[in-house]
């Protein structure tokens, strides 16, 4: 089995930003990411409030610059989902900390510190229909699959930051945008919002919830409620962008540390979760602001408080 | 060695082989794309002589993806005497598009 000093699972801005002060620190360190690196980061078209690029930067190369600049310090970075994390058996004879022992599906390595930045997945509508067209008009990354809706009309369901950056986007090609939101205000962005507002492909749907997605192979359309007056309404359409929320990607440790209802981590304000030499960052953390550059910052702490967690165990030995 | 794909050659290079075929449709603006691309490479090394594998840009090839219905990329379509097999959408891990291959294939690589 492996032994490293530091194992990072997650590949976004959080966990390359991590690496990066780890590997600095010259701590053997493994980072394991589910497909390859970037996280949600690398599906943003345009990220435009990470400082230093005042002509904003794609997101694929901007997390293309994080992990070549990571693999220079002598970051091992493998592919591989994370299915068990477990503590070593206590040594009673021992005051050493216990070691994490985390699986992948056909591999086991053993480490000193953990660093969760495993971020989050889109969150589903959970209406009829949905499953059923995920991949045939459904889809939860306009980024991806957007311009190959050009000259449909599509919805966009969502009224937050993500919800009318993807509808934005997506006005560049589709021949109409018509955004539902469950409310009757927006919660992006100001710039975004006044974007969205006058940008004339774009129409609102207020106070109004998708019941269901028709159509049997194909989208065809959605069912759509108002939620003051009560009435259905059906919007012909070919793309439903689902953009309501995020899911923390933490089940792999329930039991493990400690999380909220809703399974983001609970760290102290040095990224330690319940669990000496555990940490969790980025994303999938318990916080305010879900941001590439909050990201990193946690990324750094995290690093460097697991830096020195490992030079304590190891005068201990 | 991954084979380009396009409207003009599909029939003959997908619909017509002999051995069973594995299309990436995708794009360059495609970010999940890009991430599997090194996978698939990998893929089609690794399966030389049992199995093809193509790729078709959907931006370049509009009548070969409309013909399939892409309307999520990547996808992949696995074809076996000019008929689908089955298909699967989405970036994945390389291990999870394998099973995927080795189910939609069952011993027939």
């Amino acid at each position: 089995m492996s032994k490293y000093d530091v194992i990072i699972i997650g590949g976004g801005p959080a966990g390359l930003t991590a690496a990066l002060y780890t590997g600095r620190a010259r701590l053997k360190t493994l980072l394991l990411e589910k497909i390859v690196p970037g996280g949600q980061a690398a599906v943003a078209w345009a990220i435009e409030n990470y400082p230093g690029f005042p002509e904003g930067i794609g997101g694929p190369e901007l997390m293309e610059r994080m992990r070549k600049q990571t693999e220079k310090y002598g970051v091992e970075i493998k592919s591989g989902e994370v299915v068990r994390v477990k503590l070593s058996s206590e040594n009673i004879y021992s005051k050493r900390e216990r070691e994490k022992i985390i699986n992948t599906e056909n591999e086991e390595y053993k480490t000193t510190a953990l660093i969760v930045a495993t971020g989050t997945r889109p969150r589903k509508l959970a209406v009829p229909g949905e499953e059923r067209l995920i991949g045939k008009g459904v889809s939860y990354c306009a980024t991806c699959d957007g311009p190959l809706f050009k000259n449909r009309k599509v919805v966009v369901v969502g009224g937050g930051n993500t919800a009318v950056k993807e509808a934005l986007f997506l006005s560049k090609f589709a021949e109409k945008v018509t955004l539902i939101h469950r409310r009757d205000e927006l919660r992006a962005g100001k710039i975004s919002e006044e974007r969205a507002i006058s940008n004339p492909k774009i129409e609102f749907l207020w106070k109004s919830v998708v019941t269901e997605i028709l159509g049997e192979t194909e989208v065809k359309g959605v069912k759509v409620r108002n939620l003051d007056t009560g009435k259905d309404l059906t919007l012909e359409v070919k793309g439903v962008f689902v953009h309501v929320g995020s899911v923390p990607n933490s089940r792999f440790l329930k039991g493990v540390v400690e999380m909220d209802q809703a399974g983001f981590i609970i760290t102290d304000e040095n990224m330690e979760t319940s669990v000496k030499g555990i940490y969790a960052c980025g994303d999938v953390r318990k916080k305010l602001l879900r941001q590439v550059v909050t990201a990193c910052g946690e990324g750094a702490t995290a690093g460097f408080v697991a830096g020195q967690y490992v030079g304590k165990y190891k005068k201990e030995m | 060695m991954e084979i380009v794909l396009n409207d003009d050659n599909f029939e003959e290079e997908v619909l017509n082989s002999e051995l069973p075929v594995l299309v990436d449709f995708w794009a360059e603006w495609c970010a999940p794309c890009l991430m599997v691309a090194p996978a698939i490479e990998e893929i089609s090394q690794k399966y030389t002589g049992r199995l093809k594998v193509g790729k078709l840009n959907v931006d370049e090839n509009p009548l070969t993806s409309a013909k399939y219905g892409i309307q999520s990329i990547p996808t992949f379509i696995i074809f076996k005497n000019g008929k689908v097999l089955g298909q699967t959408a989405g970036a994945m891990p390389k291990e999870a598009l394998e099973t995927k291959i080795g189910e939609i294939l069952n011993e027939q690589i």
